[in-house]
């Protein structure tokens, strides 16, 4: 890992004037290029390299939509149908603004769920796992406010209703909102200020994401065996091995994002929102973007009070409450294994987690009335009891299938079908 | 010399406390000013007040008004709905209180108390943003025959007090006067 020394060496004298001053290159060549990563990365792997792309994408693109969109109620609608009509190629920068953060959130969704299947925030790469969570928080930090900036009936009536979030606090709760919204309702003191931290919060993921890459390079990466590296044969350099994997699977999904720009460019958004905001009138079903919908789901659900917790509260609770528990997944897994591919019992309940949050994801967007306010209910439950209930319990009491010995021995012994397997079971 | 032999708070001590204290008042001082500058602004503060004019609002007609960023609604209530009102037992409520801001604050929810007072019973004014998470709810619709939530699914009744749904409290009733019979002053 990056414990061992640095092989670069400076071929010109150039390089090694730099190097003796500022050893920036040898950092790029130590990290990205000599850099050993397990043999046995799947393409699962490969969507750290893809959030890194979109990142600097909608970064890019982002910049340059603010050249030309004016944060003030009265024109900021006007100010993006201009984008889209009279701006050269403002339809397409704006297409691949919003389409690129779907796509952000779809690869972070499966970034995410590799993580819980393969183990990846085990000891000793917890806080590794927590920086991960603390962007995520800010990438839906920055997608609402961004969401709010075209100014159309769901960007208002999404602000809102994210803002009444925080009436919900107990005798502060008001004050807070108030101060988040700079006025008593959603208007333009709130537009201008979710403008400002549109555009700062991505260089704050941008800083989280070094420390995140930092602590990655400190670990190592794991790997679907969820066994930790222990010789020079379980790894394999970085470039080309891992760079031509990566970018294999970046030409691909950058082909589904420019599907989805060139195609389908309105698909994942809503059509009220091409109606400007109108503070007097609310659209008949509020609906969030697509990747907040799980969330909306379980903020719903709570349709009952719990104690002394109204029902509002405690569907506030449990929203927060849904991402929260992703901070201490580390400790709530007791498992000695990593790995799902292991774990007969875990790999079964997560895939049921899966399944339960696309089922919230699609619960969200119906209304809440009915049957599906019991459907939510149940969902949230699995929900909750994956992290609270299951995992704890099931690392104590679940018979794990026995480990190869190294990652070395788990890729031979696949790829001659487990016949030439030098080891006997641990059985 | 032996200052730091001393288990007793010495000069020293003093001063590295009275410092760290000095630096910590001035940092919070530093920092009020940025989050002072979030609150609503002297322009938004002074809307206070907006005057109406219900000359035209016959009984059944109701009104929406704009009254700091948000609708006020002004309903002109017929007598079915007053006497629906009127029949519904305290205990039904799910909230209460009046929440009428011209009253005394822990006043029951009665019909009166709701409405714009004796002789007034009427009118119904009160800030049209549903008290669960801000939607503008839809008038004349819903279980009770008031105003109906389309977000989250509240329903209100014909005072305006919430009987179903995720909603916590019955819609606020703002400060008001009538100037005259057909002239109310919100705010």
């Amino acid at each position: 890992m990056s414990g061992g020394h640095s092989t670069y060496k400076p071929q010109s004298g150039l390089g090694r004037w730099v190097d003796a001053r500022l050893p920036l290159p040898r950092l790029i060549y130590d990290s990205f290029v000599a850099y050993p990563v397990p043999r046995n990365l799947n393409y699962a792997y490969t969507f750290g390299g893809i959030l890194t792309i979109m990142l600097v994408a909608q970064i890019l693109t982002g910049v340059v939509l603010a050249m030309h969109y004016a944060a003030n109620t009265e024109i900021a609608f006007l100010s993006v149908e201009k984008i889209m009509r009279d701006v050269n190629s403002g339809w397409l920068l704006r297409y691949l603004h919003a389409n690129g953060a779907s796509m952000f959130f779809v690869a972070v969704y499966i970034h995410i769920f590799r993580g819980l299947y393969y183990g990846s925030y085990k000891a000793p790469r917890e806080l590794l796992w927590i920086l991960g969570c603390i962007i995520y928080l800010l990438m839906m930090a920055t997608a609402f406010m961004g969401y709010v900036l075209p100014w159309g009936q769901m960007s208002f009536w999404g602000a809102t209703v994210i803002t009444s979030f925080f009436t919900a606090i107990p005798l502060v709760g008001t004050w807070i909102q108030e101060l988040l919204l700079g006025g008593f309702a959603v208007d333009n003191p709130t537009l201008n200020r979710f403008f400002s931290l549109h555009y700062l919060l991505p260089f704050m993921i941008a800083g989280v994401v070094v420390l995140h890459v930092w602590a990655l390079h400190v670990t190592g990466q794991s790997n679907p065996t969820g066994i930790e590296v222990k010789s020079k044969t379980d790894t394999v350099r970085f470039t080309p091995y891992a760079t031509v994997k990566d970018g294999f699977a970046m030409v691909l999904f950058l082909i589904l994002f420019a599907y989805f720009v060139f195609y389908i460019p309105n698909f994942l958004g809503h059509a009220d929102n091409y109606i400007e905001a109108d503070p007097l009138k609310t659209p008949a079903h509020i609906v969030p973007e697509w990747y907040f919908l799980p969330f909306y789901a379980i903020l719903r659900a709570i349709t009952f009070n719990i104690g002394p917790i109204d029902s509002k509260l405690g569907g506030v609770l449990a929203m927060f409450g849904a991402i929260a528990v992703l901070f201490v997944v580390p400790w709530l897994d007791t498992s000695k294994v990593r790995s799902a591919v292991y774990r007969p019992w875990y790999k079964l309940f997560f895939w049921l987690f899966v399944v339960d949050s696309i089922f919230l994801g699609w619960l969200g967007s119906r209304p809440a009335e009915g049957v599906y306010v019991a459907m939510a209910q149940g969902a949230t439950l699995y929900y909750f009891a994956f992290f609270v209930a299951i995992m704890p319990v099931l690392g104590l009491i679940e018979t794990p299938r026995r480990l190869p010995n190294s990652i070395t021995e788990a890729v031979l012994e696949r790829n001659k079908g487990g016949a030439a397997s030098t080891t006997q079971p641990a059985e | 010399m032996s200052a730091t032999d001393s288990t007793e708070p010495n000069r020293r001590d003093f001063l590295y406390v009275a410092t760290g204290v000095a630096g910590a008042v001035g940092a919070a001082g530093v920092a009020w000013p940025f989050i002072d500058q979030m609150r609503p602004d002297a322009s938004t503060r002074a809307l206070a007040s907006v005057q109406v004019d219900v000359s035209g609002v016959e009984p059944g007609m109701s009104l929406t008004v704009k009254w700091r960023g948000k609708p006020v609604f002004v309903r002109n209530r017929t007598e079915a709905e007053i006497e629906a009102a009127r029949q519904t037992p305290l205990d039904d409520l799910k909230d209460p209180v009046a929440r009428n801001a011209n009253i005394a604050g822990d006043a029951p929810a009665t019909d009166i108390a709701r409405s714009a007072g004796e002789g007034r019973e009427n009118w119904l004014i009160m800030v049209g943003v549903c008290t669960h998470l801000g939607c503008v709810p839809l008038g004349q619709a819903g279980d009770f025959g008031g105003w109906f939530c389309p977000c989250h699914g509240s329903h209100y009744d014909t005072a305006g007090r919430i009987r179903k749904g995720p909603a916590p409290e019955n819609l606020p009733v703002p400060t008001l006067a009538f100037i005259s019979d057909t002239m109310i002053e919100i705010g």
